[in-house]
């Protein structure tokens, strides 16, 4: 199984994103923001945290229209697994892979603390080694993490399931409590929070590792 | 010619740091402000000289870039 990390200039997960897929047994290549095309065999593309060109216009905007971008829409386009973490779940909304948009938080205070996640669906091959409803702690570090969405987009996620994970107490004014969401054909997913800040015991917790863990293994069936 | 493009989130989108510049207004002492949207300002110096070529130009760059339609709406203003 193969698995890039993209890094974009103010990108500061892409190491924590590699290590974990590493762990859960992917060989992981870093890829530059300015490739234009991903290394041939790649099975998921990982688009990490950070802030990305300095969140300048708008949190992911600039990273979306950088030339990975096209490579990493045409990869999701074919059907491919493409997993977007806090910064990378800003600039897959802002590519269009998923709706939706993350604004400034309710509270207008970057939140930096472990929250208590429940698992809204196990039906995808990044949720599938949860139980529904199951409560995972995972840490968020996000000032743009409110999610936001027009009405019948957000009854057509809930309807189709593919609200992945919601906040257990509103945390940041997210619509629905949502903290991540999947796309239409389950294969792309982003997410505020962070998992791949807690896949060893030695981080506080290893809740996170059953996503990559599952993710590679579905793979590896595949 | 240049072009100023004014960005604003949609009617009915929260705007919560124009609320919360809404209330420190009202701390101040500015009484009846009634309610505060907060936007951008996008100021493009543009080597066109065609006007109507050019504002069809920094539209299709406000679809692309400089507006989040999803959220936001935007105007152009040739000047």
């Amino acid at each position: 199984m193969k698995a890039a990390v993209i890094t974009f200039p103010g990108s500061n997960c892409d190491r924590d994103l590699a290590v974990a897929f590493e762990r859960a047994g992917a060989e992981v290549v870093r890829v530059w923001h300015k490739d234009s095309a991903l290394p041939a065999g790649v099975d998921v593309v990982g688009v990490p945290g950070g802030f990305s060109f300095g969140d300048y216009l708008r949190c992911g905007a600039i990273a979306a229209q950088s030339p990975i971008a096209a490579a990493v829409k045409a990869h999701a386009d074919r059907g491919g697994y493409v997993l977007g973490i806090c910064n990378g779940f800003q600039v897959l909304t802002e590519m269009r892979l998923l709706p939706g948009a993350l604004m400034r938080n309710a509270g207008l205070k970057f939140i930096c603390k472990v929250v208590e996640l429940e698992v809204a669906t196990t039906a995808s091959d990044y949720t599938s080694g949860y139980q529904k409803g199951q409560r995972i702690a995972v840490p968020v570090a996000h000032h743009d993490g409110n999610y936001t969405v027009d009405a019948e987009t957000l009854a057509r996620l809930q309807g189709d399931d593919r609200v992945a994970f919601r906040y257990a107490a509103n945390l940041n004014g997210s619509m629905a409590d949502i903290a991540g969401v999947l796309s239409e054909n389950r294969r792309v997913l982003g997410m505020m929070p962070h998992p791949e800040r807690v896949v060893d015991q030695t981080h506080g917790g290893a809740d996170g590792a059953t996503l990559f863990a599952s993710l590679i293994g579905k793979m590896a069936l595949a | 010619m240049k072009a100023r493009v004014t960005v604003m989130l949609k009617t009915g989108v929260l705007d919560v740091q124009g609320e919360a510049v809404r209330r420190a207004l009202g701390t101040l002492g500015f009484e009846g402000v009634e309610a505060v949207r907060q936007g951008k300002v996008i100021e493009l110096d543009l080597a066109a000289t065609d006007r109507a070529a050019a504002e069809t130009e920094v539209k299709a760059m406000c679809e692309k870039l400089l507006a989040n339609t999803v959220i936001e709406k935007y105007s152009v203003e040739m000047v």
